[in-house]
């Protein structure tokens, strides 16, 4: 374990998701951004210094934004449609399913600031909902970085798909767990360790924290076999059903609603080929009462201690 | 979870004599209206220095505007809040929870030293407004864009049971963008509902830049007025003005005010910039803020 002395640098993926598309820009003259009045949280500032043409700002409106976003893509440009998660999926939850899922446009949509990024500014603000909803929708590939090389890859991976997608990326700090440059396999779970007690299958923020857990529970003899399950939809059932055969458990773990999330989708593959023992961690239809990021993780369950506690439940 | 009860009433801070007073002689009571609103943007920039967050810039372009309807126009009881005769407010711009808060504070909904848990872990009082935690807020908001059908909604349901009582919506010129307001607005003329009214915060700046240069409003005026509202446009700092356009429909339609503002209205290096939608005052700038509103 690191000492409490050892602080281990955390990154805001919002600035790798912003780095890695101008790098693409600067490449691709198709690809245009398009925010709503979020040109700084969707940390686009540099994007619109360099390329002011190419950055198409909506004003506040979401359904316009993801309408335009589908235009723009079917008219040959390759739009990254970017908004504060819960206004983006929300609110244009319509728009994402007719105009760009069933239309197939590409559309790169980015839910910026997922989760419970915004604490304080309350259940409005807090994107847990849009794992589900955008699960509910037919051919949307769903990606969720747990890192900054992972948002870089994911970037990428998304302007060279053939069709759309949405990626979830997140303002809370993580430490990095991924090398840079890491490889990068659409569909794919990595597994990030080897332990055959128990599997925790996690998503974006709680992938670190699944490994800090690991590292907790090494100690106490439980060994945790941890997959970075940034690839959502669809679900890598290959890994999914190999880590559940080779343990005595799953534990899922997302910033998200437990109702059609990632847990949901694990729990569905498991029970129609492998039941397994299982635990699901999230936030289990329920509005958060007022407080900062941290200390709602924690108080959902969403910490390492959190994934701690239900290992040793399950072990 | 905390529930918020109320304090005392301040001493004439709500009667209905006041009210009548607001119509028969508006200009007597400008000075304590005024004073009201200093002491609601005294207690905001304290509170969201403590809590460091907050949307000072909004919220103090709209606090004149809260300070006369709580003041002075409103037929609300802070030690009845949810009286069904009530009048409705809706603050859709929910980001300036921060002068609503204040405001009802200040008039008796709630103790002010409740001011001092915005944002702290299970405070009622989050960054955006609560109907179920905070006694007075009548809708949740903070997303764009859904006060004005809810606050239709009121104004229908006054209608359907032959209710005097009246309501009332501050949006922001930014949020107008969003086109369920426009919904709203054809909804409100064709069931003409005089008993609606209509505020615009207009103080050309949004989160990232001026309205204008982001998505262009204007000519905002004739736009309400194609909607069906009758249309005042006037100083949003001058509370004489405010009583006035807020006297209620002369021509049987939903009326618009527009509400010529400045955001950061009242503390000179605060108002009109973009970057204080959100930023945060320091201990001192808090210090050098109260200077120029004690003045
Ligand atoms: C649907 C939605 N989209 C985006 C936001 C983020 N947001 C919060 S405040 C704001 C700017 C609001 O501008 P305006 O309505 O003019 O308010 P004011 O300038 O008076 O603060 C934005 C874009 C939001 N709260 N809701």
């Amino acid at each position: 374990m690191t000492t409490a002395a050892v602080k281990v640098p955390t990154f805001d993926c919002r600035k790798a998701f912003a780095e890695e598309l101008i790098a693409l820009a600067r490449e691709d003259d198709r690809i245009v951004a398009v925010c709503n009045d979020s040109v700084g949280s969707s940390n686009l500032t540099g994007f619109r210094d360099e390329f002011p043409d190419r950055l198409i700002n909506v004003g506040i409106a979401e359904q316009d934004l993801v309408g335009v976003g589908a235009g723009l893509a079917n008219g040959g440009m390759i739009p990254f449609v970017s908004a504060a998660s819960p206004f983006l999926t929300g609110r244009a939850l319509e728009q994402i399913k007719a105009d760009v899922a069933y239309s197939r446009a590409k559309v790169v949509l980015c839910g910026q600031s997922p989760g419970m990024a915004y604490g304080e500014l309350g259940p409005t603000h807090h994107s847990i909902e849009d794992l589900s909803w955008m699960r509910a929708v037919a051919d949307l590939p769903i990606v969720v970085p747990a890192d900054p090389a992972q948002t870089r890859a994911a970037v990428r991976w998304a302007a060279a798909n053939d069709g759309p997608s949405f990626l979830r990326i997140g303002r809370h700090p993580v430490p990095a767990v991924h090398p840079e440059g890491t490889e990068f396999v659409p569909g794919k779970a990595i597994r990030l360790t080897d332990g055959d007690d128990l599997a925790v299958v996690a998503t974006g923020t709680m992938v670190s924290r699944a490994l800090e857990a690991a590292e907790i529970l090494r100690a106490e003899g439980i060994g945790l076999r941890v997959l970075n399950v940034a690839y959502v939809e669809p679900l890598d059932t290959d890994a999914v059903l190999q880590a559940a055969s080779g343990t005595r458990g799953v534990i899922t773990a997302e910033e998200a609603t437990t109702t059609g999330g990632l847990g949901a989708a694990v729990a569905t593959l498991l029970a129609e080929n492998a039941p397994t023992r299982m635990r699901i961690l999230g936030i289990h239809r329920e509005f958060a009462p007022t407080g900062s990021t941290d200390f709602l993780l924690d108080h959902f369950g969403l910490s390492t201690a959190g994934i701690v506690a239900a290992a040793r439940e399950l072990a | 979870m905390s529930t918020l009860t109320a304090d005392p009433v301040p001493a004439g801070a709500y009667n209905s004599a006041r009210r009548e007073r607001a119509a028969a002689d508006p200009a007597s009571l400008v000075p304590a209206l005024q004073e009201l609103a200093r002491k609601v943007r005294t207690s905001d920039i304290r509170m969201i220095n403590r809590a460091q967050l907050g949307h000072i810039g909004g919220d103090f372009s709209v606090t004149d505007i809260l300070a006369t309807l709580y003041g002075a126009v409103l037929s609300v009881d802070p030690l009845d809040p949810a009286a069904p005769e009530r009048d409705r407010f809706i603050l859709s711009k929910g980001h300036s929870a921060g002068a609503l808060y204040s405001t009802l504070a200040h008039c008796g909904f709630f103790p002010l030293s409740e001011l001092n848990t915005f944002a702290q872990p299970l405070s009622a009082l989050n960054g955006h407004p609560n109907r179920v935690k905070v006694p007075g807020v009548e809708t949740n908001t903070g997303p764009l864009g859904h006060g004005f059908p809810v606050a239709v909604g009121h104004a229908l349901a006054a209608k359907l049971q032959g209710s005097s009582r009246r309501t009332f919506v501050v949006m922001g010129d930014g949020e107008l963008q969003e086109g369920s307001n426009w919904e709203a607005a054809m909804t409100a003329s064709h069931y003409a509902l005089e008993n609606l009214t209509a505020v615009v915060d207009r103080n050309r700046l949004q989160q990232g830049a001026r309205t204008e240069d982001t998505k262009q409003l204007e000519p905002l005026a004739d736009k309400w007025a194609a909607f069906g509202f009758e249309v005042r446009t006037v100083d949003g700092h001058d509370i004489t003005q405010l009583l006035q356009a807020f006297s209620g429909s002369t021509t049987g339609k939903p009326v618009a005010v527009i509400a010529d503002t400045i955001k950061g209205k009242g503390v000179s290096f605060i108002e009109d910039r973009v970057e204080w939608h959100h930023k945060v005052p320091t201990a001192q700038q808090v210090e050098d803020a109260l200077k120029e509103l004690n003045q």
